[in-house]
């Protein structure tokens, strides 16, 4: 069981939590020309990388509120978390 | 090479089975090959072999990380099938379902491929008549499918819960009589054994680290047992591909996931095919030494680690015990993990790339293991013949972009929901 601190509600195992995916992913701007490569990136291409990964989750059975989670891919360690509006480095 | 007959395991038993013929050699590289395969699972093992005998390129190699055999073609649930709706997999997969009837006598190695048919469970009417649109469609592509009403699918898994309380009532099912299992280890070892006598070095404990791509056109590998040229190198290695795509500074429709699987303690034989719970992802068999070899979802977020969490074992296994009450009073023997090569509609890619001499072969999701003969089949000949065969002209990696996805199961990009 992997145990995930949420930024609001604390330490929490990650049955109370769904999975988003890729939080360095971001979405072209609104109402300017995208390409369609730009766009092919931001909806399929993934990196995938083995090792430290930032994504997304959901508290879906706590506050319900989307957090930020940086996790090595290969030994599931949890490095940090944070709020979505926040950065990770 | 030694011809493997009853009469090869007679002659040796004189002999305490001290004196059989290494199956494959441990061939040092050569500084230069032909073609390069990376990866020496089942899909790798096969590309060669059909290399070397479909379109006569023994000059191949196969490196390999770890051991033969040792990643995803052990590790998975040896389920074959070709029960798909949509015509570019219904065709490519039921082509392997006819190199699978063959394969034994082809290899001259019993892969025990066994063709004890799958029922997909339907729950609702609504999927009955998702089913029926389904076996409509094999149909047409020539694959056996059957319509199973609640006393047929009674008949042939009678230890299912069919009583009253259930809260997802059996209304019948989906048969393909065709599907089955093998031996998945076998498979692997056959196609080392004949690809090695065709010539092919199969070079284990080899890792690569890069690769050397020179105006666009790949002349070789990097490696950690030296520098191997290269007119053609071949990905085939399944959860690993975007670390290899990564040296390549290639981005891919590709998430790497853990799945897990289990097995019981063996019983006797109660379970004669392959049934999937249709309310939940769950899915067993029985194997020839009687364990209930099962699976189902993903863990659920990227993972290299080739190990999951218990979370996942106790959903699949409520799904399960919901199907299966019996089950409940068996012991657990093991559970493993593999990582997957989760494409983004659920569907493979075997392609070329934009680098010359550089092709792809990814994508696997759940369900690589039954499409093992015929991957390597058309990855064979999209190497050999730089371009794609009618086969796999539809599980090219552009189909993101233009649009033409194949998301059979309608999951869009989020593969991992299960």
């Amino acid at each position: 069981m992997l145990y995930i601190k949420c930024p609001y509600c604390g330490l929490r195992a990650q049955k109370e939590f769904s999975y988003g995916g890729d939080a360095t992913v971001k979405r072209p701007n609104i109402n300017e020309e995208v390409s369609s490569e730009d766009w092919d990136n931001f909806v399929y291409m993934r990196k995938s990388p083995r090792g430290k990964h930032i994504e997304l989750w959901q508290h879906i059975a706590g506050c319900r509120q989307w957090i930020k989670v940086q996790r090595d891919t290969a030994t599931h360690e949890i490095f940090q978390t944070a709020k979505v509006t926040e950065e990770i480095r | 090479m030694q011809k493997y007959s009853v009469f090869s395991l007679i002659k040796n038993a004189f002999s305490n089975h001290q004196n059989w013929e290494v199956a494959w050699k441990d061939p040092t590289p050569k500084s230069e090959y032909d073609v390069v395969i990376i990866g020496g699972g089942g899909h790798g093992l096969a590309t060669a072999y059909y290399l070397a005998k479909e379109h006569n390129i023994r000059n191949v190699a196969i490196i390999e990380k770890g051991w033969i055999g040792g990643g995803n073609v052990g590790r998975n649930t040896t389920i074959i099938r070709s029960n798909f709706m949509y015509d570019a997999n219904a065709r490519f997969n039921e082509f392997g379902m006819d190199l699978w009837r063959n394969l034994s006598q082809e290899l001259n190695f019993n892969v025990m491929f066994s063709p004890r048919g799958i029922i997909n469970l339907a729950h609702s009417d609504a999927q009955m008549n998702a089913y029926a649109r389904r076996g409509n469609s094999m149909r047409l592509n020539g694959i056996d499918a059957k319509l199973l009403d609640r006393d047929e699918v009674k008949k042939l898994i009678p230890m299912a819960d069919f009583s009253d309380e259930v809260r997802f009532p059996i209304f019948g099912g989906l048969m393909q009589p065709s599907a089955g299992t093998a031996r998945h280890d076998a498979v692997a070892w056959g196609y080392a054994r004949q690809a090695d006598d065709m010539g092919v070095d199969i070079i284990q404990h080899c890792e690569v680290t890069g690769f050397d791509v020179v105006n666009g056109k790949i002349k070789g590998i990097r490696t950690s047992r030296g520098d191997i040229k290269a007119k053609k190198v071949g990905l085939c290695v399944a959860g690993s591909t975007n670390i290899l795509a990564e040296k390549l500074n290639m981005k891919l429709p590709i998430e790497t996931h853990v799945l897990q699987a289990c097995v019981s303690e063996p019983v006797k034989p109660l379970l004669d095919g392959v049934v999937t719970f249709g309310a939940g992802h769950f899915y067993i068999s029985q194997s020839d030494k009687g364990e209930m070899v099962m699976g189902g979802d993903l863990d659920g977020y990227n993972s290299y680690a080739q190990r999951g969490n218990l979370p996942t074992i106790q959903h699949v296994l409520t799904g399960g015990l919901a199907l299966f009450p019996f089950l409940s009073r068996l012991k657990m023997l093991r559970t493993w993990g593999g990582i997957m090569d989760m494409s983004m509609d659920g569907s493979p890619i075997i392609d070329k790339t934009h680098i010359e001499g550089l092709y792809l072969n990814c994508g696997w999701c759940y369900g690589g293991f039954k499409s093992t003969p015929v991957s390597g089949w058309t990855f064979a000949h999209t190497i050999a013949q730089d371009q794609v065969h009618e086969l796999n002209s539809e599980l090219r990696l552009n189909r993101f972009s233009t649009g033409h996805l194949l998301d059979e199961k309608g999951l869009g990009t989020k593969t991992w929901i299960g």
